[in-house]
């Protein structure tokens, strides 16, 4: 499926929305009786992608489920700032278990609704990407090749954030964490075959799986409702900056998950059982040094020397993704 | 009606009569038949209304059993061993979470050394686990207790392990009565969840709470422990004017009446006991049986008057707290405080080791006269493990 | 249901816990310049008519452009349009076609026949307009709709000034400008024509309050060009009267035109319509150094008219004309080279610029002028109480546009003396840069090309060359604008707030900050596409 972006003129094409649009036309989030999944007076940071991307994908799920959702949080940022007693910023039917057993749990609730007769009901699991990649893998892995009824939604910020910033198995090469610290001869962490979940994703041939950012809330918007369509296991990777983490300002959240796409660091795409079936183009495409200089954890890359080294490595990276997911071009 | 069936059968049939939605399972052995005659069931549609969920660990199985419960669906799972420990996180988190699954442990040794036989090591380890733990004695009350666990689990929104010792009960084949599904549906209620996920009405489970709160969400949940000793009573009580055997409540006593050393122990071996007991006392001997079904809750005030007027316990334990000892010697010590009860501890029958008839009689006899150690442990190659440890000992 | 204590919590409880006390900057909606309003001599406030226009209240959006300039047809036809220039969208992708859209505007008003409202009441002030070109018709304009009572004199026989007896009909069709001022007319303005005022004072002894002096600059600046008895040689102003006037002036076969301004252009572009076979731009210095507007050589250029750059006319003869060529110096001044030309002519056309005919003023003796101008002050009077004077008798750009924009400020400053008050201007607000805009959410979208007449049928008369837009192209030309600094609800601080901080007060309203729980992320004022939010320190 490819999403044909609203050529509205020259606004409101990808804006959340426009007054000159109908609602069809405009993005869920315009509409000022958006389910709000997640309301205010949670204790995310300032400028938290996560808890853009939440709401985004949430509000996005009800919308395609007719508000019939249960979801599934992984322990982390998102349920930590979400719930922490006596409040709960939740307007959703919400179970909080563990770290690593999110998907596992979302299948126990996707189980228990097919046994009621109520597959009315739609099922999210959500956690970030250390829940994900590493804790929770096992667990995401047996829903995938068990192929359950849940839409499994990871929110990349690629480190432990919600314990101080360590290394996860999405931290990319050369970022700088508390336990890969930019010191020595390979500052920050290491290059290696890094975790790309949703190829592993793919991998198991589940009905879909599909990358997206906050930076195109249309894209994710559509992505969410598509995921929606299919029944089985898919799985839905968004990259959310995190300004703590990352050491970047609370306001360029959204600017720099729209850079990580525009270098070609982070492609945008969706794939049906198991293969790659559209892509987001780079609309303007930038080097990724202007992705890498609004975060501190890649301070080191620059000064006191420049690594060309490094950042060529990590261009390369972001070229290899260009031409695998054909991220150039029409 | 009463059929000669292999155990993991007869638990299989009569977790199918409770009518549960959700089963899922990682096989580990001694469990394995049980969840292999559910699966089927389920397959075959003897079970209707059922999801069966073949999970890639046992920390996903409780994990999907959570989320199965939250969502207001009768939940069963079996596990074992290692798999009990693999999904200690989960075990915690269920009965933090107040949600009333039900599970089978065929008990079985912890390794390392690797082991797959019978002994206590397993639930034991999750005694602080908040799960009311029941053990069965044979077959017939392994498959009474699953209906009871049920219900006690509902009442309460408390999960419940029913602990059957491995291969001794699950691979033994035995006339068991296994009731049908009408009359156990008749005994059980329909779930009616305390919380549940549902979109109309929706809430937030699992909240994080912090210093000034999680006291008091503790003591509930040790209250709400305590209060269920009571329901467990009522609900053995009911159980038997049912389906008309007793099987279930906190404790027997077998043959107590007068009697100088009672033996207290939990599981399968109490059939052996009793026949010790029943020689003993046709040779003369004081000396009774009290055998535990409820570990947690412990039933302090119905231990305590089960045993008065004896002059010693005997604990035989198929666990061991490395370094200390018995394990339910210290709940046994607390119920006897106040009195002038001694206590002795027998660690017996670890990884599937036999006990024998000739084996307790020798120790009991020496009990009697308070001539054994407060632990003992039966059948001790001495030799072994004194050379053993001299060598250890040279070498440190 | 009963829940657990603790564990289980109720949705949406949160709202309790205001997150607005962690701020230490909120954003705040502002109102910016857009660059299009700002470089507008005639101070229309171009964003919010296109943001008016963009949902199609067409009329609406008239109403609106003409509060500042009633001659949305005519600009849309002849202002230079430094608007464009100015937009920020040549950077993305190319300027947006405000002129087009403004011409669209104004001949739909024609169209549609709307009317301006009379005044809802009289002033009893009276104020006396000379000269019917731009300036005084917007004077005239602006201060009928603040109730005065106005009368405008011109000693011609017909209103327009300059836009009739200096812009040929090929750029601005007489019906359009008839058009335009006879709304000004409906309005009430009292217009007496073929009255030359001789003498500014007895007008005030009239018993006018006020007078405004709007005569132009209409006589021809004359180089010295030695030249024989037999060398024809007119003035492009008078030239171009005559046209105007149906007087055909006899200006041969090959018809050399002197100078570089728009003036020089349209006499040279009108000669080729009156049957000149050749018609040569001579000018001193370079293409890039000419004054005339760029589109004007463009065409002119597509129009068959030859150019001589870097030329001066040395001598005039009967049917020649002797050029030398100049170079640039240093600093960028034409110098003589002494490198001499002949160039076939019948006839030179002298379009070196204009002067004010103070001679028209009579006994004003005591009104200031200097260097061939009249000064002002900043309200636009001159150094006489109650005569104020603008367009191209003034020192400023000689440009309609211009003058517009002086007719207007006069009026409000007219206005304010007549009420011996003062007009006080809402103070300049920073102007939006392109670097200010978040235009990634803009798509790229080249703005729509209005049609125009083949150059070759052009010549032929002087029907208009440039065709107007229609409706559908219209309207997507509107709705390119980037609505620089001004809020064109496009939900994106709504949809960004990682708080819900915003709240959505419906179609028109914009938005509002919830204070109780912005944070102070920032993100909205990042993701503005039109940087009309900023933020606001607390500490």
């Amino acid at each position: 499926m490819t999403t044909t972006p609203v050529k509205f003129y020259q606004v409101g094409s990808f804006a959340v929305g426009n007054r000159l649009l109908t609602e069809e036309e405009r993005s869920g989030q315009s509409n000022p009786d958006r389910a709000n999944a997640l309301t205010s007076g949670h204790r995310a940071c300032q400028g938290c992608g996560e808890a853009l991307g939440a709401r985004y994908a949430l509000d996005a799920a009800m919308r395609a489920a007719n508000d019939q959702i249960i979801a599934v949080n992984a322990t982390g940022c998102l349920e930590v700032f979400s719930t922490p007693y006596p409040e709960s910023s939740w307007r959703i039917a919400w179970l909080h278990s563990l770290f690593g057993n999110a998907p596992a749990v979302a299948t126990g609730v996707a189980a228990a609704l097919k046994a009621q007769g109520r597959t009315d009901i739609r099922v999210v699991g959500q956690g970030g990407d250390g829940a994900t990649v590493d804790i929770g893998f096992g667990a995401l892995s047996g829903m995938f090749e068990r192929n359950d009824d849940v839409l499994y939604i990871c929110y990349d910020n690629e480190a432990y954030m919600n314990t101080g910033v360590q290394r996860s198995g999405a931290t990319p090469p050369a970022a700088r964490t508390a336990t890969t610290q930019a010191v020595g001869e390979e500052p920050g962490n290491t290059f290696g075959q890094g975790k790309f979940l949703p190829r592993i994703a793919m991998a198991h041939e589940i009905p879909y799986v599909a990358t997206a950012t906050i930076a195109d809330l249309r894209d994710l918007e559509a992505k969410v409702t598509r995921a929606m369509e299919f029944r089985g296991a898919r799985y839905l990777h968004v990259l959310v900056p995190c300004p703590l983490g990352w050491g970047s300002a609370s306001c360029d959240t959204i600017k720099i998950a729209r850079l990580a796409t525009q270098s070609g660091l982070f492609p945008v795409f969706e794939a049906v059982n198991g293969e790659v079936v559209a892509s987001t183009k780079i609309r303007h495409k930038v080097d990724v040094e202007e992705y890498l200089k609004l975060q501190s954890r890649y301070a080191h890359l620059f000064s006191p020397t420049r690594r060309e080294d490094v950042i060529s490595h990590l261009r390369r990276m972001a070229d290899k993704n260009i031409a695998r997911y054909e991220l150039m071009g029409e | 009606m009463l059929r000669q069936v292999e155990g993991s059968k007869a638990i299989a049939d009569v977790v199918a009569a409770c009518k549960p939605q959700v089963i899922c399972a990682y096989p580990i052995s001694p469990q394995t038949h049980i969840v292999e005659g559910l699966s089927q069931l389920v397959k075959n549609g003897t079970l209707t209304g059922c999801e069966f969920i073949n999970v890639e660990s046992e920390f996903s199985a409780m994990s999907v059993a959570i989320g199965s419960s939250a969502t207001g669906a009768r939940t069963y799972t079996a596990t074992a061993s290692q798999g009990l420990l693999y999904m200690v996180e989960a075990v915690y988190n269920a009965s933090g979470l107040g949600l009333p699954i039900v599970m089978t442990v065929a008990n079985r040794a912890i390794g390392a050394p690797i082991n797959i036989w019978n002994d206590h090591s397993d639930s034991m380890s999750q005694r602080d686990s908040g799960w009311i733990q029941l053990y069965a004695e044979n077959n017939q009350e392994a498959t009474d207790l699953h209906i009871q666990a049920f219900r006690i689990a509902e009442e309460m929104s408390l999960p419940v392990m029913v602990c059957m010792d491995g291969f001794i009960l699950t691979h033994a084949y035995e006339q068991v009565d296994i009731p049908e599904e009408p009359e156990v549906s008749k005994f059980l209620k329909p779930f009616v969840p305390r919380q549940v996920l549902d979109p109309a009405e929706p809430v937030s489970i699992g909240a994080m709470v912090g210093p000034e709160t999680f006291l008091e969400v503790k003591y509930l949940a040790h209250q709400r422990m305590i209060d269920s000793l009571e329901t467990i009573q009522e609900v053995g009580v009911e159980f038997e004017s049912q389906f008309g055997r007793d099987s279930g409540g906190l404790l027997k006593s077998y043959k107590c009446d007068g009697a100088e050393t009672i033996i207290i122990a939990l599981g399968s071996i109490i059939g052996t006991l009793k026949d010790l007991v029943d020689e003993m006392q046709v040779q003369g001997h004081s000396i009774g049986l009290v055998g535990l079904t409820s570990f947690r809750p412990f039933p302090f005030d119905q231990l305590r008057q089960a045993v008065t007027g004896a002059k010693r316990v005997v604990v035989l334990e198929k666990a061991l707290s490395t370094g200390v000892g018995g394990i339910v010697t210290a709940d046994v010590r607390t119920s006897l405080r106040g009195t002038q009860i001694k206590d002795f501890t027998l660690i017996a029958g670890l990884g599937g080791r036999s006990i024998t008839m000739k084996s307790l009689k020798e120790y009991v006899l020496r009990a009697m006269n308070d001539s054994v150690a407060e632990l003992t442990f039966l059948d001790l190659d001495v030799n072994i493990v004194e050379s053993e440890l001299a060598k250890e000992r040279a070498l440190r | 249901m009963e829940k657990p204590y603790a564990i289980t919590l109720n949705v949406g409880s949160s709202l309790a816990n205001h997150t607005g006390t962690w701020r230490v900057e909120h954003p705040e909606y502002v109102h910016r310049m857009p660059p299009c309003n700002n470089a507008c001599p005639a101070g229309e406030n171009i964003q919010n008519w296109l943001y008016i226009a963009e949902d199609g209240s067409y009329e609406a959006a008239w109403r609106e452009l003409i509060k500042e300039n009633p001659f949305p047809a005519i600009m849309g036809r002849v202002c230079y349009h430094p608007c464009q220039v100015a937009c920020n969208r040549a950077e993305l992708d190319e300027a947006v076609g405000i002129n087009s859209v403004e011409r669209f505007l104004g001949d739909h008003a024609i169209e549609k026949g709307w009317k301006i409202d009379p005044p809802d009441h009289e002033t009893g002030f009276s104020v006396l307009v000379i000269g019917a070109g731009p300036a005084g018709l917007s004077a005239a304009y602006h201060l009928r709709r603040m109730g005065h009572t106005v009368v405008v004199r011109d000693a011609t026989h017909a209103p327009g000034g300059m836009m009739r007896y200096g812009i040929p009909q090929y750029r601005l069709p007489r019906n359009i400008l008839d058009a335009e001022v006879n709304r000004i007319k409906e309005m009430g303005v009292k217009f007496e024509f073929d009255t030359r005022v001789d003498d500014v004072h007895d007008a005030l002894n009239e018993g006018f309050n006020a007078v405004f002096l709007a005569i132009g600059a209409q006589l021809s600046k004359r180089a010295y060009i030695p030249a024989s008895e037999s060398a024809r040689i007119l003035d492009a102003i008078k030239v171009l009267h005559d046209v105007e006037d149906g007087n055909q002036p006899l200006l041969g076969r090959k018809v050399v035109v002197y100078g570089g301004g728009n003036t020089a252009m349209d006499v040279a572009r009108s000669a080729k319509r009156l049957g000149a076979e050749e018609a040569i731009i001579v000018y001193r210095r370079t293409r890039d150094k000419a004054p005339a507007n760029d589109m004007e050589i463009e065409e002119a250029l597509e129009e068959g008219i030859l150019m001589k750059w870097l030329s001066t006319v040395k001598h005039a003869e009967g049917g020649s004309l002797q050029i030398e060529k100049m170079e640039l110096d240093e600093s960028g001044f034409p110098q003589p080279t002494g490198e001499i030309e002949y160039l076939e002519a019948d006839s030179l056309i002298l379009a070196l610029g204009q002067e004010v005919d103070f001679s028209l003023l009579g006994n004003s003796a005591d009104i200031d002028t200097k260097d061939g101008v009249m000064p002002v002050d900043h309200t636009m009077m001159t150094t006489h109480p109650g005569i104020f004077a603008g367009g191209d008798m003034i020192p400023a750009d000689r440009t309609v546009t211009t003058s517009i924009g002086h007719g207007k400020k006069a009026a409000r400053n007219i206005d304010a003396w007549l009420r011996m008050t003062t007009y006080e201007k809402e103070s300049d607000k920073p102007v939006v840069a392109f670097e200010d805009l978040n235009t990634w959410y803009y798509t790229d979208a080249p703005h729509a090309v209005r049609e125009r007449l083949e150059a070759s049928r052009r010549v032929q008369d002087f029907s208009e060359v440039v065709k107007g837009l229609d409706e559908s192209t219209a309207l997507y030309e509107a709705r390119r604008c980037m609505s620089c600094g001004n809020c064109f609800e496009c939900d994106n601080c709504f949809g960004v707030c990682p708080d819900n901080a915003i709240i959505k007060l419906g179609p028109g309203k914009g938005f509002e900050i919830n204070m109780d729980y912005c944070k102070g992320c920032g993100i909205c004022v990042s993701e503005c596409p039109a940087s009309a939010i900023t933020m606001i320190s607390e500490v």
